[in-house]
């Protein structure tokens, strides 16, 4: 057996673009963490929202097929830092537990998987194999006075039978890490409350309502920057505030991190592998004020 | 408000079909509207989650999949988490989608040819090929200004790739869709 934090790797696609960063700064912080990430050979699409919504045993087989490839590889289990491709993989894995669709589904692929990792969110092993003691233990450089709103998205926990991970209402484990880094937690009401997911493209006004809601409630606790662990999420809150602004003649000027990005901050990591530049919301407003309570509270 | 008349109109084989592919009992639901309560996208349903639900189990196949809802859940699944009576309400409308699509059924056009667009980008590919997902949908849709004001944001940043990924593996992907179809067909 390999080491004992070794996992097979599912970047997911948006990991090659839209969330490049999300994908590079969780390479980095596992590298710091000491959690060991094996890609997983030629992986393909899970085939996300759209495959579930046309065939559950298209959609389950998208997945298998990269549970197959990950059993090839000497690890532990399967991680990603996508909540999309999590509950694909997790679905598929939880229904193929029936052998009448398991052997439905292998019929569709070349390979077939025989379904033994057990598959996590990197969020879920960082916070329970790592934990917070451990992730602050790594702190060069507090986060202290940097008020953020963690935002979990709707399907990183639920349903919970199925993911299996934290609270399905009120998870907690991104606030617990946030606040070993040293920073302020706000009580953010709506961590599960769904952003409009990927109806950006096809019905814009969904996305403005919804992400709306989320940027409001984040300014109403006074947050500095929210938090989040979906690549989804982060596009629709940062790429398409301004779409939201004007829909809603709002003017938030909100930061939208990935949680594996403030980690690696904290941790000393260098900007290369954290690649703040690509967020389109300027995240120095937030550091500004992170400063400014530092020196509030000083004084 | 539409009337229903439940003796002319109640089609036993759709219940049974809706059961059968969702693996779920419709008939558990008493319509305490817990799934309508949380359900983030009532304000754009035409038919809110509970009410699907009890067409479902009055048998009204034509009404059911004819609605917008089905195709506007995102799966959030709020209402599958907070079911008093543990049904997966969302595979429940899931699996409407899935009969509304084989009946021809599609007035959501738009999400259907995303959706469209994004499988047929990784049937191709191997996996999603972001840029050329957005041309796919520009030219079935005709709108060519989708996010067009996104542009100025992202390319700058270099985060979209102007050429797909494609994988080794792309023809075992291409055969898992290969024989999806063979197998509905047959």
């Amino acid at each position: 057996m390999s080491s004992s934090l070794t996992y097979a790797y599912y970047p997911g696609c948006s990991g090659l673009g839209t969330s490049i960063e999300y994908d590079q700064s969780t390479r980095a912080i596992c590298a710091a963490l000491g959690i060991e990430l094996v890609d997983i050979p030629d992986w393909s699409c899970c085939g996300s929202t759209p495959a579930h919504t046309v065939d559950h045993t298209l959609s389950a087989a998208l997945s298998a097929r990269n549970i197959a490839q990950a059993e090839e590889l000497d690890v532990q289990g399967i991680i990603t830092p996508c909540p999309s491709c999590l509950t694909n993989l997790k679905t598929a894995s939880h229904r193929m537990e029936d052998p009448e669709f398991k052997e439905k589904v292998n019929k569709l692929l070349d390979k077939p998987a025989e379904n033994r990792l057990p598959i996590m969110s990197v969020l879920q092993v960082i916070s329970e194999k790592v934990g917070p003691e451990g992730v602050a233990k790594k702190v060069v450089s507090s986060l202290e006075g940097l008020r953020v709103a963690p935002y979990y998205g709707c399907i990183m926990n639920r349903p919970p039978d199925v993911m299996d991970f934290d609270d399905c209402e009120n998870p907690v484990a991104m606030d617990e890490l946030m606040a070993a880094l040293g920073a302020d937690v706000a009580p953010f009401p709506l961590k599960v409350e769904c952003c409009g997911a990927s109806f950006g493209v096809a019905r814009k006004d969904i996305v403005a309502k919804l992400s709306g809601k989320l940027l409001d409630a984040a300014e109403d606790v006074e947050a500095h920057a929210m938090v989040t662990a979906c690549p989804l999420c982060q596009m629709n809150l940062d790429l398409r505030q301004d779409q939201i602004n004007s829909a809603n003649g709002s003017t938030h000027d909100m930061p939208v991190f990935y949680y594996t990005q403030l980690i690696g901050k904290a941790l000393g990591l260098d900007a290369k592998s954290l690649q703040m530049d690509k967020l389109c919301v300027p995240p120095a407003k937030a550091f500004r004020k992170m400063e400014e309570a530092r020196r509030a509270n000083a004084s | 408000m539409n009337i229903v008349s439940l003796s002319n109109s109640y089609d036993a084989d759709f219940v049974s079909a809706v059961e059968k592919e969702s693996k779920q009992n419709v008939s558990l639901c008493y319509q305490c509207g817990n799934c309508t309560a949380g359900c983030p996208y009532t304000h754009f349903y035409d038919i809110p989650v509970s009410q699907v639900m009890r067409l479902v189990q009055a048998g009204q196949r034509e009404t059911a999949l004819s609605c917008k809802s089905i195709w506007l859940c995102a799966t959030c699944e709020s209402c599958t988490t907070r079911c008093p009576n543990e049904i997966d309400v969302a595979r429940v409308m899931d699996v409407l989608r899935h009969m509304a699509r084989r009946a021809g059924y599609a007035p959501e056009p738009k999400v259907k040819t995303f959706t469209d667009s994004f499988l047929s980008s990784v049937e191709k590919h191997g996996r999603v090929f972001e840029m050329g997902l957005m041309a796919t949908y520009m030219s079935k849709t005709g709108r060519f200004l989708t996010d067009a004001d996104l542009g100025p944001k992202i390319l700058p940043k270099g985060k979209l790739s102007f050429k797909p990924h494609p994988i080794v593996g792309k023809e075992q992907v291409a055969n898992i869709f290969k024989r999806y179809n063979e197998e509905r067909n047959s």
